[in-house]
């Protein structure tokens, strides 16, 4: 048996949405999916091109959080170099989600009616030129129907339907590999493109996500759990990339 | 040899009610800090606020300067969002112009090349077009990738400003301007996209002196690109100002608590806000 945390099987969850990216950008934003995205490169996905979540490439596993890391700069990668990257196609982002729809339809901005919001959140930020241009994966460390929701209030990242409307041509380069959360993963995998879950976490029923979920999610007959971490890979998080245990703040045991 | 040192009020006489005015930085982070105190400590009012937004945005909110604010996010980094910021869009008291990240870049940049618009896909298929109403969409001349019709993409538009003000880490008499951290920011993109443009910086040095600061690719703003320089030492306290200085995380948390009344407002704004110059802020922040 593992003793691995929810946490730590949710970095792992995060690192998987990495695998197969090859060379690329991955731009994971939020603490689990920083640790998954470093993970990723660390074991299976070498090829990965990491920053240090500010204008630093870096070549050397760094630890979560901890300001004063010793960095192995690679490259130089500011914030408007960061949005040719993402419009070259050549990154895949993870971002948060306030809410997300069952086509992948993200909100960032605000709560309520646009032109009157009864919550002002963060704004677009880079979501729209993100799905447009990129491979785009949500994290959300707190699986509620407030935020697995019917309908966003707003629009900030596209979801599958709005990209279907843009026609192929326009939307070519739209493509939400994955959604993880505290309960579970999830993919778009499914003909209508609308969210399906992927594997349960452990400890988690298929009743208990159905039930944090605003609308009617795609459950197929056999559901696999979640994969452990490997003992590799605890060592590697919790010794390596997370050794303050930052990971548990995000989504407690 | 024209020497462009002046200082913060002078740079708020160059202002007038009604503008449009870009603020570097980004987030809270390189902020020009003593300039927007004396902007908010003015009489200047019904301003639209062109930034990657952060705490400049919040204090002139608070401080009933704003009209409009023209912005892909608001936040204060190590406190997500902005508290005055928020408070001030919830009530309706300002108006909001929304933006991705890019085409805030692509539109200073249509600006400082004087054309209407660039193109780009950022925005298709997402409410941008109901949260920045005037946004407008153009069909290339060129075949699609499928052979048929051009494409049809989002027209960034020009973000013309008629004053900018940024942070820099070093500047000379002269109005040339070195950074030293790791992200220029939109800050000499701004200064290209504006009529008006002003600098503050930490420290002014010799001319032969940059060198010896930086590498020569942190002389990114040079002299034709500003109208007056204001040494202000921890002129972005209290944002970040590296390698000067980090965020001074303390009076972060003091500045968002002050949103939680007016009272707290009030006496936030007496004690730092509403004194007479930088030098008296320094010493209320035991920083004289």
């Amino acid at each position: 048996m593992s003793d691995a945390t929810r946490a730590e099987v949710c970095a792992v969850a995060c690192a998987e949405a990495f695998r197969g990216d090859g060379e690329i950008v991955a731009n994971p934003i939020g603490t689990i999916p920083i640790i998954g995205g470093r993970l990723a490169r660390a074991t299976f996905e070498p090829d990965l091109v990491l920053t240090d979540a500010e204008a630093l490439f870096v070549a050397n596993d760094l630890p979560v959080g901890v300001g004063d890391a010793r960095k192995v700069i690679e490259g130089w990668n500011p914030f408007r170099m960061m949005l040719e990257v993402t419009w070259s196609g050549r990154r895949h982002v993870m971002m948060g989600a306030t809410q997300v729809d069952r086509y992948g339809n993200q909100n960032i901005a605000s709560i309520g009616p646009l032109d009157a919001p009864k919550v002002q959140l963060l704004g677009f930020r880079g979501a729209p030129g993100n799905t447009i241009n990129d491979a785009t994966s949500y994290w959300v460390p707190n699986h509620s129907p407030k935020v697995f929701v019917e309908h966003v209030d707003v629009v900030t990242g596209i979801g599958y339907d709005r990209a279907a409307e843009l026609g192929p041509v326009a939307a070519r380069f739209h493509r939400l590999p994955r959604v993880v959360s505290n309960l579970g993963a999830f993919d778009f995998e499914t003909p209508d493109h609308t969210m399906r879950l992927r594997s349960v976490h452990p400890g988690v029923t298929v009743d208990e996500i159905v039930a944090a979920t605003g609308f009617e999610l795609v459950v197929p007959v056999d559901i696999p759990e979640s994969r452990l971490p490997t003992a590799d890979e605890l060592t590697l998080i919790r010794t390596v990339l997370d050794p303050e245990g930052l990971r548990e703040r995000e989504v407690p045991s | 040899m024209p020497d462009k040192r002046i200082t913060e009020d002078d740079v708020v006489a160059e202002l007038a009610s009604g503008m449009t005015l870009g603020i570097g930085g980004w987030g809270s982070r390189r902020k020009p800090m003593s300039v927007v105190r004396a902007i908010a400590r003015s009489d200047l009012t019904d301003l639209t606020v062109v930034s990657c937004g952060g705490p400049d945005v919040g204090l002139l909110c608070a401080t009933g300067k704003v009209a409009r604010v023209v912005f892909a996010f608001v936040s204060l980094d190590s406190i997500p969002l902005e508290p005055h910021f928020r408070a001030a869009v919830e009530s309706r008291s300002v108006e909001t112009v929304q933006h991705d990240e890019g085409t805030i870049y692509l539109g200073l940049l249509a600006a400082a090349w004087r054309v209407p618009f660039l193109p780009t896909r950022v925005g298709l298929g997402s409410d941008l077009f109901r949260a920045h109403p005037g946004l407008r969409t153009v069909r290339s001349p060129y075949p699609g990738p499928d052979g048929t019709d051009g494409e049809e993409l989002v027209a960034a538009p020009a973000i013309e400003l008629d004053a900018a003000v940024v942070h820099l880490n070093r500047g000379d008499e002269r109005g040339n301007g070195q950074f030293l951290g790791v992200d220029p920011y939109m800050d000499d993109l701004m200064l290209r996209a504006a009529q008006k443009r002003f600098v503050s910086v930490e420290k002014i040095v010799a001319t032969d002196d940059f060198l010896s600061e930086g590498p020569v690719e942190s002389l990114r703003v040079p002299r034709h690109l500003t109208d007056g320089i204001v040494e202000a030492r921890h002129g972005a306290h209290f944002t970040s100002c590296a390698p000067d200085y980090e965020r001074d995380e303390a009076f972060q948390r003091e500045y968002a608590a002050s949103a939680k009344s007016p009272e707290a407002w009030d006496a936030f704004r007496a004690k730092y806000v509403d004194l007479p110059t930088h030098a008296d802020y320094l010493a209320q922040v035991g920083l004289a």
